[in-house]
């Protein structure tokens, strides 16, 4: 990147100032807002915030629909990617068009759209109550929600990727005689593993804190359908701050966690290309 | 096109398979009964519905915070993006990872912590409130909480364009004499416009959608600052799902029209690079 002629001094550092002042205020003083804001009230009580019996459930809960959210999408997005990329049909731009959709529409909206296929007016909820199932105001709801906010994160990273890589190797396992599974192990997936873990780390970020779908479909039940940032909300509108900064200083931390994976995931992918 | 080859690789029928029947679980059956519910309602109560002069106002409130958030987007995007690539300095490794920060945490912490920054008695609050600036609990305070969630996708699409810019251009226009300003304009510029746009629908599309960060800091009054997502929320609340389904009509009718638009520079772009015509 030599080549490139650098800019005269003072242009330069005026606009690397404005990008660090608009950064430092827009995303590092928030962040040092929820850790100072949860430990005001020193480290004991910021333990016992976080310690909280409803705190810990809210936390399991989040876990758990994060993990089945990222389950569901990436056997989704593994096989999304494979049917789109690895053959030739009608409406495959139709296919991939649906598959983008969840991210364009508002979480209020997913939330909704759930509440009227499987709630009370729903033709499906006599069925549904038939078979004891319960899916809205309760954790089915919840798990739903994340999967649809998350949806097509998997199969967006791996589409590009197996799409540049063509399909002659494929081709040629086949001809040799191996099968689908054996295919994808052996040659498909080696090539893929990078951006399906990028995608996976996305997908958790996105997961974890998603907050306005699960919202429409929890019915807040405290330490049963109540999640970290749904926790956090029921706090802060009770005027708990410390505690509520608290519970968020650990989703920060995550955040963080996350951050980094992205950045090392990212690294090692490259390195390997 | 190669219809006719036959398909040589095992799998189209199962993968084909579990994609559409899980695609039609989560996605296409649900948003199927949205637009079955709003049928049912008539035109006339739908109409009645969207016209409402709270649902209305909430709909100028969420269009106006989410146009000035993408605009103050777009000018901070393409200035951080410039940085981010043109630029050698301590800490950029540092910088890049940060910009990723507001999609990473969320929504829910984001919306608490600005909120309680820019309250009257936060720490920045108290700073603007000495001018008699109110931020947060005003349509400010929301347009701040947009401009958090939208950076990362005007950065995220203009950098990549940005570092494949062929520098032989600039030097060719630097050689013939070319002021920077004009070589910005006329060069530089025309070439990441498309890419600009793009980061700019997409964080306007997500930020006309946005709930979690903005209930906190609206404060929610009607007629001020009460957004479209809330709007939907309290129709819930009552359960009056007719209403709350035809709100929803309109916004997914908005984002997807959102959706269309930046799909066509896209694909125009796209011809322009192949060496076609506009």
């Amino acid at each position: 990147m030599e080549k490139r002629r650098e800019d005269s001094g003072p242009f330069k550092w005026l606009l690397i100032g404005i990008s660090v002042l608009f950064l430092v205020i827009m995303l590092v003083v928030p962040l040092i807002t929820v850790i100072t804001e949860a430990l005001r009230k020193g480290w004991e009580f910021y333990k016992e915030a976080i310690l909280d019996e409803y705190t810990v459930k809210a936390f399991w809960l989040t876990v758990e629909a994060t993990v089945l959210a990222l389950l569901c999408n990436s056997v989704f997005g593994l096989f999304a990617a494979w049917a789109l990329t690895r053959y030739h049909f009608k409406g495959k731009k139709v296919l991939t068009t649906l598959i983008d959709i969840p991210v364009t529409v508002s979480p209020i909206i997913a939330g909704l759209i759930y509440i009227l296929t499987f709630g009370k007016q729903s033709p499906l909820y006599p069925l549904l109550k038939a078979w004891d199932i319960k899916i809205v105001f309760a954790v089915p709801g919840i798990v739903l929600a994340t999967i649809f906010v998350t949806f097509p994160f998997v199969s967006r990273e791996l589409i590009p990727v197996l799409e540049a890589q063509g399909t002659d190797e494929e081709e040629a396992a086949a001809l040799m005689g191996a099968n689908g599974l054996t295919i994808f192990r052996k040659v498909t997936f080696p090539h893929i593993k990078w951006a399906f873990l990028y995608g996976v780390v996305l997908c958790t970020a996105r997961a974890m804190g998603e907050f306005g779908a699960v919202s429409v479909l929890s019915g807040h039940l405290r330490g049963k359908t109540n999640t970290l940032p749904l926790h956090i909300e029921i706090l802060f509108n009770e005027f708990q701050y410390v505690p509520a900064f608290a519970v968020s200083s650990i989703l920060v931390l995550m955040a963080v966690i996350i951050l980094i994976l992205r950045s090392i995931v990212e690294y090692l992918g490259k390195k390997e290309i | 096109m190669k219809k006719a080859k036959k398909r040589v690789i095992p799998g189209f029928g199962i993968s084909m398979g579990v994609t559409v029947a899980i695609l039609s679980v989560v996605v296409l059956i649900p948003l199927a009964s949205l637009a079955v519910f709003t049928a049912e309602l008539g035109w006339k109560d739908f109409i009645e519905t969207v016209t409402r002069a709270r649902v209305l106002s909430s709909f100028y409130v969420s269009f106006i915070t989410a146009l000035v958030a993408s605009a103050i987007n777009a000018v901070m995007g393409l200035i951080l993006a410039w940085v981010l690539v043109r630029y050698e300095f301590p800490g950029k490794r540092i910088m890049d990872g940060m910009i990723e920060l507001p999609f990473a945490l969320p929504t829910a912490v984001a919306g608490i912590a600005l909120t309680s920054l820019t309250a009257d008695s936060g720490f920045i609050g108290a700073f603007f409130a000495r001018f008699g600036i109110k931020i947060a609990y005003t349509r400010i305070g929301i347009t701040v909480a947009l401009v958090f969630i939208g950076i990362p996708f005007v950065v995220r699409a203009v950098q990549p364009v940005l570092e494949k810019l062929d520098g032989a251009y600039e030097e060719a226009a630097m050689v013939l004499g070319a002021s920077p300003a004009t070589i910005f304009r006329r060069v530089i510029f025309p070439e990441l416009f498309p890419a600009l746009l793009t980061g700019t629908g997409l964080a306007f599309g997500r930020c006309i959608g946005e709930y979690g960060s903005v209930v906190f800091i609206a404060g929610n009054k009607p007629y001020y600052t009460e957004i479209a997502p809330l709007m939907i929320m309290s129709e819930l609340q009552e359960y009056d799902y007719a209403s709350a389904s035809a709100i929803a009509l309109v916004m997914l009718a908005a984002s997807f029209l959102i959706l269309f638009l930046i799909n066509f520079v896209q694909a125009r772009n796209n011809r322009l690079l192949k060496g076609g015509n506009a």
